[in-house]
């Protein structure tokens, strides 16, 4: 097993008008090859801080970030992000905008756009593929994004509240789909939400953070077999791992 | 609805052509003072081959000090986005470069330069490069620095994000500017040739005036006007070719 994110001991503090700000008071999580790991913790306590840490844009005060086992490595090699905002670029066609990553990477772009092409009807843009991301609804746009990000073919994919803007029935729908793509692909996911439902259904592991500055106040298996069903939300088993979470985020503690 | 909107802006022209024709009859003033729009098209008409000869080098020189306008704008914001120091050091001198009256230093180009159309697109250029270079570099900072930060970490450099992300971005902004710049275009060109030249709408205006020939300014008068607003409409064909997504979204609400 490859340790694909280790994240050791990491805090942060911002700066505001000379007062200082405590966002990471410690955090220490990893995520393993192929696997789907959920980070809830209410809004505003430094879930996108921390991915912004492990993505390099923002250095850590102390701790220590390791990606596929090793430090120092350019976080854009190993992994592949998914900003809150879909950030899809508005002057380029759905079709260049999911390709965007491989560009960097300077490979033929022809045959990157057919592997695109091909993979349009799992994402459920086919016929888009020439729309401008303004001629998108909410969900096609979420699905453009993590296209884009799942096409970068990083080993770890970082999806920061994927479906946080959209409506409870899109959001199942799109959870189980995302099952469905992460099913193809297996690549190891780290998921931030601050849904527990959401948190639950999706992964293998759950890491529970407290309110600022964020600590990981719970770990938690998530044992529930695989495929994911909607009815599962309702079993017993379900239940009792909700009621260990809300209990963890409202008092801090397991 | 086209029809509509067209119909207003004429019908106010219409009716102050004729107010115009008819006060100019009623009250008897000489056409050496004031000229009858009538006179006016039949003069524009007459006139029209020496017009279109004398349009040349205007529209020459409109057009090459727009284009160099626009290509030292660009470079320019390029640069000033990518280092801060060269940014802060010339957005002042840019600011200050807009005080000077171009009108004061446009003889000293004549010496420099000579009569030939180089001092007119110097000209020219000067007075389009302020709203080029400012809408530019304003459109350029305006860009989500989220999306820069997302292909920085798909590992693209600076001047790849700068074609990706920053210059689109400005482009609405800078196609705004580049409007404002065209209409200045065509007057920097005859301004530049009031003050000395062979040839050129300038210059027939010059001496147009001082045989109080006016009839003959009004006829280049109007055909600035129409030159300007052919180079309007062309920014504005331009800019839908550039940004089809910006008139895209704008047509969706
Ligand atoms: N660049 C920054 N400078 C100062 N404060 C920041 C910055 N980024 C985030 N913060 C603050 O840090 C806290 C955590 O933000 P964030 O990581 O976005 O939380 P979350 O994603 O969990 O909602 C917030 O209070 C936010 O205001
Ligand atoms: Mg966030």
């Amino acid at each position: 097993m490859t340790l694909e994110i280790l994240l050791e001991d990491v805090a942060k503090s911002y700066r505001m008008n000379g007062v200082s700000l405590p966002v990471l008071d410690g955090v220490s999580l990893q995520v393993e090859e192929k696997e789907f790991v959920s980070l809830i913790g209410p809004s505003g306590c430094g879930k996108s801080t921390l991915f912004n840490i492990i993505c390099g844009l923002t250095e850590p005060d102390r701790g220590r970030v390791l990606l596929g086992g090793r430090a120092g490595v350019r976080a854009g090699e190993a992994v592949s992000y998914m900003p809150q905002k879909d950030l899809l670029l508005p002057w380029r066609t759905v079709l260049d905008n999911v390709v965007l990553a491989r560009r960097a990477t300077r490979e033929d772009s022809r045959a990157v756009k057919k592997e695109a092409m091909e993979l349009m009807p799992l994402f459920g843009l086919s016929g888009f593929e020439n729309s401008y991301p303004a001629e998108l609804s909410g969900g096609m746009r979420q699905r453009a994004a993590l296209m884009r990000t799942v096409l970068a073919r990083r080993r770890v994919l970082l999806l920061d509240e994927p479906f946080g803007a959209l409506d409870a029935i899109t959001r199942n729908r799109m959870q189980q789909w995302l099952l469905q793509v992460w099913d193809n692909f297996r690549q190891a996911v780290l998921f931030v939400t601050h849904d527990i439902d959401e948190a639950i259904f999706l992964a293998d592991r759950v890491y529970v953070l407290t309110p600022r500055p964020a600590r990981v106040c719970l770990h938690l298996n998530i044992d529930l077999p695989r495929p994911r069903q909607v009815e599962m939300v309702t079993t017993e088993r379900f239940l009792a791992l909700k009621k260990q979470i809300m209990r963890a985020l409202q008092y801090g503690a397991g | 609805m086209l029809r509509n909107k067209l119909m207003a802006p004429l019908g106010f022209i219409l009716a102050f052509l004729l107010t115009w024709e008819a006060g100019v009859r009623l009250t008897g003033i000489q056409p050496w003072l004031l000229p009858a729009p009538g006179r006016v098209a039949v003069t524009l008409w007459d006139m029209l081959p020496l017009l279109a000869r004398h349009s040349q080098n205007t529209l020459l020189a409109a057009a090459a000090g727009l284009l160099a306008a626009v290509l030292v704008a660009l470079a320019l914001a390029a640069l000033m986005d990518f280092s801060p120091w060269v940014r802060q050091g010339i957005y002042p001198l840019l600011v200050i470069s807009q005080t000077v009256p171009i009108i004061s230093v446009a003889p000293l180009f004549m010496i420099w330069f000579g009569l030939g159309i180089l001092p007119k697109v110097v000209v020219v250029a000067l007075v389009c490069f302020f709203p080029v270079a400012v809408s530019m570099v304003e459109g350029m900072e305006a860009a989500d620095p989220d999306m820069v930060n997302l292909l920085r970490v798909m590992g693209f450099s600076r001047w790849q994000i700068i074609r990706l992300v920053r210059f689109p971005a400005a482009m609405p902004s800078f196609f705004a500017g580049l409007k404002i710049a065209g209409t200045y275009a065509v007057m920097g060109a005859v301004i530049g040739e009031w003050l000395g030249a062979r040839s050129g709408l300038g210059v027939f205006m010059t001496r147009a005036t001082h045989a109080y020939q006016l009839d003959r300014v009004f006829a280049a008068i109007v055909i600035i006007s129409l030159v300007s607003l052919l180079i309007y409409a062309l920014i504005e064909f331009f800019a839908r070719l550039a940004m089809p997504w910006y008139f895209n979204e704008r047509g969706n609400d």
